[in-house]
């Protein structure tokens, strides 16, 4: 901001010498004064040993402040500009900086995991596509996709079913946002503490023990005998994945009530009158009415279970064959310190959200138009 | 020959540990003539050491609660004495978590590595300092042989210090409950099975046991491994097989993992059976053994699960407590001790980092906690009368005797294996879902081909 003040004598002194000279001078002076002081403002919070106070509020000035300068300067030098160009120009301004962005933190790194993906251990030598050959004949992985696309079946279609059902009934209770509130209030917890909470219902002991697992004590009140939840699989992992609908239940039924909102009671009134049942309003009428949203939800779901990975290392660390793509990835890269099988792991993950993101971008673009 | 020698003193030492703890509470009093030694060095490190106030030093390490606050303890004496701050902060899942520090380029000073084989890895990627010269002195002078040899890296430099250690294969019992069976201590595999059909038959399963550990979970099961490969093959054939020179597939490695197996998955001889002991936590299942009447009685494990036993029995550690070795299963090999710890490594070149780890040399560092108890220390010079038990006490001169160590296997193994596919396959194998062929096999196609 300093830096603009300051100038307005240097643009009259240069206006009245040759206006096009001073234009582009100051053009190429404003941005790099700009630069110097954003440079500065790095350099002081990345050596300074100030008091930690002084240094966060520094950043968050010199973060808040640096994008509101630049996008200010970005402004002004397009406004500078023969309109003509300035329409072309002032849409990449505005992209531009969070374009910029995604390029340093997304697209770059994952160019670099892609290529990390073809290299050994500690990324000394090309060793191409061994790292997924390995993947593939790892019995392990095998296991882990298969627990994937449960994950993704089961999880995506119970959350969003249930979402959209309690969506619909609750709406006509009376205890209509006491409901919604209890439903939705795991959204609030992590899926660690989520985990913390579900390790207590299937918790196991061995029989003739007191049960502290919920499920087990139920059955022993029944007097069945105590079952080990978590260690056969394939049951384990649909546990598991109890714990994510559990938790995303909340979240589908919040974007679909608001959903319903906007289906026109007029619409329903005439069903009505043309005789339709309830189920067939809800069918015909009301589904149909809010179906981006469900789609919505349900690839935003889905991508959270193809990623899920907090989940898998809380309740069973992978073990008793629950692990999923993620966590071997983790594994990988963390324990066993092998970045090229970590980087390939990483790439499969990512190849098999894709489909689903484009899936769920397609349907934003339907809507926006 | 000199494996024979350790091996035959281990065993030695353990006898007398033993008797220490069962009947007859007085022998092997540790003897005190150590003292003068321990009573030097804070002199000689006080005289020594710089100023240092206002200075900070950064440790990381896998221990929290009770045990990270005995390690501040123990550090204060260093606190006093250079005017340094020492930062300690523990994490469960330190070992993964370092890892992405040190690629971000912001570990901690010192880390407090649980593996031999992370501490050669970072140094091969040079993100370690060497030791100066005078703190390898120290740990010549100080140490018994191997402690060193586990703290250097491929390129024969020194990096790591060891402060706390410990003993594995220890198998501990509640002495009231055995006293009044009137049990002895096996000396020998066979002793050990009849002693265990003894117990089934007065109607308490023998072994309390419990695998679970965070990330790591699984490690129990590769110390039991370890102790009856020690027992079968001897400390040489221990090495060829943690260097990898002899594969998982071999039939001596099969029958190690065998003699294992038939005791844990026989649902008579554990607590619980397979499902309790692969969700329950190492440290939940030992004290089983101290319920009255115990719903078990034997735990196989280093000296530190003592700090899991019930607070009573803690505070009464000596008459609680029966000890002995996991026995030998060739008379000829006898009951070679297994060991472990935490090596402190320098991730920053700074004097107060340096003065830091001279002071994990000596035997000052580790008095708070001699006195607190549940650590072992492994410094020559340490006055084994602060022990606050006589069990301690025994184990400790057992590791300042012994003429060499061997370092726990799977620590030492390269980190695929070690921390990964020997901690999983047998998992699979215990809950059914694999047989031991499978698992070895996978285990030994995991290990790293250069």
């Amino acid at each position: 901001m300093q830096q603009a003040s300051a100038d307005v004598p240097r643009r009259g002194l240069g206006q009245s010498l040759v206006a096009g000279v001073g234009r582009i001078a100051v053009s190429v002076f404003v941005p790099i004064v700009a630069f110097i002081v954003l440079w500065a403002g790095f350099i002081f919070l990345r050596d300074s040993g100030a008091n930690k106070l002084v240094i966060v509020s520094v950043a968050i000035v010199w973060g808040i402040g640096g994008v509101a300068m630049l996008y200010v300067i970005a402004n002004w030098l397009t406004e500078k500009l023969p309109n003509a160009w300035q329409r072309r120009i002032l849409p990449f301004v505005f992209v531009g900086p969070a374009f910029a962005i995604l390029t340093f933190y997304l697209l770059v790194p994952a160019v670099i995991t892609g290529w990390e993906s073809l290299l050994n251990a500690d990324g000394s030598q090309f060793i191409g596509i061994d790292n997924y050959t390995y993947a593939f004949s790892n019995p392990d992985f095998i296991v882990a996709i298969r627990n994937n696309v449960l994950w993704l079946v089961i999880g995506t279609l119970f959350s969003t079913v249930l979402g959209l059902a309690i969506a619909v009934l609750v709406d006509r209770s009376r205890m209509s946002r006491l409901a919604k509130t209890l439903i939705f209030l795991p959204m609030a917890i992590s899926f660690v503490g989520a985990s913390v909470i579900w390790r207590f219902v299937f918790s196991f002991q061995p029989e003739g023990q007191p049960q502290i697992g919920l499920l087990n004590a139920i059955l022993g009140a029944f007097g069945i005998a105590p079952v080990s939840w978590l260690t056969g699989a394939p049951l384990n992992t649909i546990l598991l994945i109890v714990i994510l609908v559990w938790g995303q239940t909340g979240f589908a039924m919040v974007i679909i009530s608001a959903a319903l909102r906007g289906v026109p009671d007029e619409m329903l009134e005439a069903g009505r009158i043309d005789g339709a049942s309830e189920w067939q309003i809800f069918r015909r009428l009301i589904v149909p009415t809010i179906w981006p949203t469900i789609v919505t939800v349900a690839t935003t779901i889905a991508i959270l279970t193809l990623k899920v990975f907090d989940i898998v290392i809380a309740m069973t660390n992978q073990n008793f064959n629950t692990q999923v793509i993620a966590t071997l990835m983790w594994q990988q890269a963390f324990t066993f310190f092998d970045q090229g099988r970590g980087a390939a792991l990483a790439i499969i993950l990512l190849v098999a959200v894709t489909p689903v993101i484009f899936y769920n971008l397609r349907q934003f673009r339907g809507r926006a138009i | 020959m000199k494996h024979r020698l350790f091996a035959s003193l281990c065993a030695g030492v353990f006898v007398v540990a033993a008797c220490s703890s069962s009947s007859t509470p007085t022998p092997a009093t540790p003897a005190p003539t150590s003292g003068g030694g321990g009573s030097m060095a804070p002199t000689e490190g006080a005289s020594a050491t710089p100023d240092l106030s206002g200075k900070t030093v950064t440790v990381g390490g896998a221990f929290v609660d009770v045990e990270a606050d005995r390690f501040n303890e123990a550090m204060k004496p260093f606190e006093d004495a250079t005017g340094a701050k020492v930062e300690y902060s523990g994490d469960k899942s330190f070992e993964q978590n370092l890892n992405v520090q040190v690629q971000a380029g912001n570990p901690p000073d010192v880390a407090l590595l649980p593996q031999p084989g992370g501490m050669k890895n970072y140094a091969s990627q040079g993100k370690l300092y060497p030791l100066p010269a005078d703190i390898v002195a120290n740990i010549d002078a100080n140490y018994a042989p191997g402690w060193k040899e586990s703290g250097t890296a491929d390129d024969g430099k020194v990096y790591g210090v060891f402060h706390r250690v410990n003993l594995k294969g220890l198998v501990f019992y509640p002495k009231v409950y055995w006293d009044s069976k009137g049990y002895t201590a096996p000396t020998t595999w066979d002793e050990m099975q009849t002693l265990m059909s003894q117990m089934v038959s007065d109607g308490t399963p023998p072994w309390c046991i419990g695998i679970e550990s965070g990330a790591a979970t699984g490690w129990p099961f590769t110390d039991w491994v370890e102790e009856v490969m020690l027992r079968t093959v001897g400390p040489d054939g221990y090495d060829a097989w943690v260097a990898g020179k002899t594969p998982f597939t071999d039939p001596t490695v099969k029958t190690a993992f065998q003699d294992v197996l038939d005791i844990w998955t026989n649902p008579d001889d554990v607590f619980g059976g397979i499902n309790y002991i692969v969700q329950t936590n190492f440290g939940d299942a030992p004290p089983n053994a101290f319920t009255d009447p115990p719903k078990c009685v034997l735990t196989n494990q280093g000296n530190f699960i003592t700090t899991f036993f019930p607070d009573s029995v803690q505070a009464d550690l000596d008459n609680q407590v029966g000890v002995f070795p996991l026995p030998a299963i060739d008379s000829s090999i006898g009951t070679p001790g297994e060991v472990g710890g935490d090596q402190a490594v320098a991730f920053a070149d700074r004097p107060e980092v340096w003065a830091f780890l001279k002071y994990l040399t000596t035997s000052q560092s580790g008095e708070s906690w001699q006195k607190a108890g549940g650590a072992l220390f492994p410094y020559k010079d340490q006055d084994l009368s602060l022990y606050s038990s006589k069990l301690d006490a025994a184990f400790a001169k057992t590791l300042v005797d012994a003429p060499a160590v061997r370092f726990d296997g799977s620590d030492a193994m390269p980190a695929v294996v070690g921390q990964g596919t020997f901690w999983k396959e047998p998992i699979k194998v215990l809950t059914g879902s694999e047989d031991l062929d499978t698992a070895l096999k996978n285990i030994q196609a995991s290990w790293p081909s250069q």
